[in-house]
């Protein structure tokens, strides 16, 4: 028994601390004052209305969302489609092109971002949503590749053999049998990557000039100090992942 | 045999079209850069950051600095996050083990930036910690910006993290052997000692692993916890760039960060394969 009551406070003092930071933020964006510290001087919403009313903020959310949905999808198709090769057919020097392929996963996001910041400068390439969006498919292409190699197997290779010599093209084949075949891991693999793009600060801070994304707005609102409109930026961020994430479970469920 | 073959050779001509985008892709925006890097790290600034690395007490202290947290962190996130995999994966009821987790995942969903700054909320000098030792007769602690509270966020992160990696390595491990085990005569410390341990280990050392490179290469969290004394080294590499425009000493900065996690990875490389 004395098992039990052990982990028990053993659990309950790490989800306190796991969660006390989050509950302080949501709690705080509700103030009714200037500082989103204790004591709590009322219960307020304007901070939130001010976050949806503000034009810069919801622009960067827009921005979020379209580099963070478009890096993916090159980032998945550019992984998928080399996944597809390495477990077709034996090339010379695979390996050595895996390594490279999915050594992005192993270096500082900040290395990359830099790098690609001395790249463009040499090169005269102006700042945009679109550096944004190339660094952040250099970061998720890899994570694409690992995860579709991972679920695709003998089998799918069979059912491609056998869509090829019954005549379909490469492209149906890829579109209609294999692609289907591993849908579950292609969804993973494009949710994944929307995550870490969303959720990216460096290399977004590092690439972009004018148009930024949330991440960089919210750091250029953190210089301000304790503010609550901050913590009601954090909250709603909040709310609408926790959304996403139980539309995303309630999906998976009903299959 | 023949027709075989140019089956193969088919294949192979498909597949190096396919695999072609990818290589091109991580050619152009990841080799190329990393190149165009280490030459202007060669620039007169770089050099010279190359050379402050050896004698400047402010470069190395960065550097110094930047380890001594990866480490503590690593340390501690480990410390914490397996016994809380442990108790999910052994005395939690398996139907509640998923909940568990997603539980314990719920600040990730909050944006990286935002959970550092919630940080400076709770540890604030008015905050709600201090509210709490007031409360109870205790003096305020003085934790806001500084290293303590840059170790404190980073560990509520990682422990996240490496309770999901940990407790993926666990569930795996086949209850038989540690029924054998048991017959065997071992008590619960040797079992742990000579049979979980051991099978653990690869899982908890990727872990500790990732935790590191992720620790060490990160400016978010210094920044906005640290407060500005004691530099960690991605805060002196943004310096150099911010404010000086020196994007050479930058390159060469970066470069020795990149030296260091890949020095990390060999030195952890060996406990990341499983036992035969």
């Amino acid at each position: 028994m004395t098992r039990y009551a052990l982990a028990a406070g053993y659990m309950a003092l790490i989800y306190g601390f796991i969660f006390l930071p989050v509950a302080v933020l949501v709690l705080f964006s509700f103030q009714d004052g200037r500082l989103p510290v204790p004591p709590l001087r009322g219960v307020t919403l304007r901070w939130h209305a001010a976050v949806l009313a503000d034009g810069r903020l919801m622009g960067a959310l827009a921005h979020s969302l379209a580099v963070a949905v478009l890096s993916s999808l090159a980032a998945l198709t550019l992984g998928f489609l080399a996944a597809r090769a390495f477990v077709t057919a034996r090339l010379p020097g695979a390996a050595l092109m895996r390594g490279a392929m999915v050594a992005p996963l192993s270096v500082s996001y900040l290395v990359i971002g830099l790098g690609l910041l001395a790249s463009f400068n040499l090169m005269g390439t102006g700042l945009s949503l679109w550096t944004v969006g190339i660094g952040h498919t250099v970061i998720n292409a890899p994570l694409c590749l690992v995860i579709c190699a991972a679920a695709l197997g003998p089998g799918e290779a069979q059912a491609e053999r056998a869509a090829r010599d019954l005549g379909a093209s490469d492209l149906r084949i890829m579109w209609l049998v294999t692609a289907p075949m591993i849908a579950p891991a292609l969804l993973a693999a494009f949710l994944l990557s929307v995550t870490f793009s969303w959720d990216e600060f460096i290399i977004a801070f590092l690439l972009s000039r004018f148009d930024t994304t949330l991440p960089v707005e919210i750091w250029s609102l953190l210089r301000g100090g304790l503010n609550p409109r901050t913590n009601a930026v954090g909250s709603l961020v909040f709310l609408v992942s926790a959304l996403a994430f139980l539309a995303v479970e309630l999906g998976m469920r009903r299959r | 045999m023949t027709a075989r073959r140019s089956i193969e050779a088919a294949d192979r001509v498909r597949a190096a079209g396919l695999v072609l985008p990818l290589a091109a892709w991580t050619a152009a925006f990841f080799l190329l850069p990393l190149a165009v890097m280490a030459l202007t790290s060669l620039r007169p600034g770089g050099l010279a950051a190359y050379a402050a690395m050896w004698n400047s007490p402010e470069y190395l202290g960065a550097f110094l600095n930047s380890l001594e947290i990866a480490a503590t962190v690593t340390l501690l996130s480990v410390a914490l996050a397996y016994p809380l995999a442990w108790i999910v994966a052994e005395m939690v009821p398996a139907r509640w083990q998923r909940l568990a987790l997603a539980l314990a995942v719920v600040p990730f969903w909050t944006s990286y930036v935002v959970r550092s700054y919630a940080w400076s909320l709770v540890l604030a000098r008015q905050g709600v910690l201090n509210g709490w030792l007031e409360g109870l007769g205790l003096p305020a602690l003085a934790l806001s910006n500084s290293r303590a509270a840059v170790v404190i966020g980073f560990t509520h992160f990682f422990t996240m993290l490496l309770a999901l990696t940990i407790y993926a390595s666990l569930v795996r491990l086949p209850p038989n052997l540690k029924r054998a085990a048991a017959d065997l005569g071992a008590g619960p410390v040797a079992t742990f000692r000579h049979v979980v341990w051991p099978l653990a280990l690869p899982g908890v050392a990727t872990g500790a692993f990732l935790t590191f490179a992720l620790c060490i290469g990160d400016y978010v969290t210094p920044q906005i916890l640290g407060g500005g004394r004691d530099l960690a080294l991605p805060q002196l590499i943004m310096l150099q760039l911010g404010r000086r425009g020196d994007i050479a000493a930058a390159s060469a900065l970066s470069l020795v960060l990149m030296a260091a996690v890949t020095i990390a990875y060999l030195c952890s490389a060996r406990f990341m394969r499983g036992p035969r």
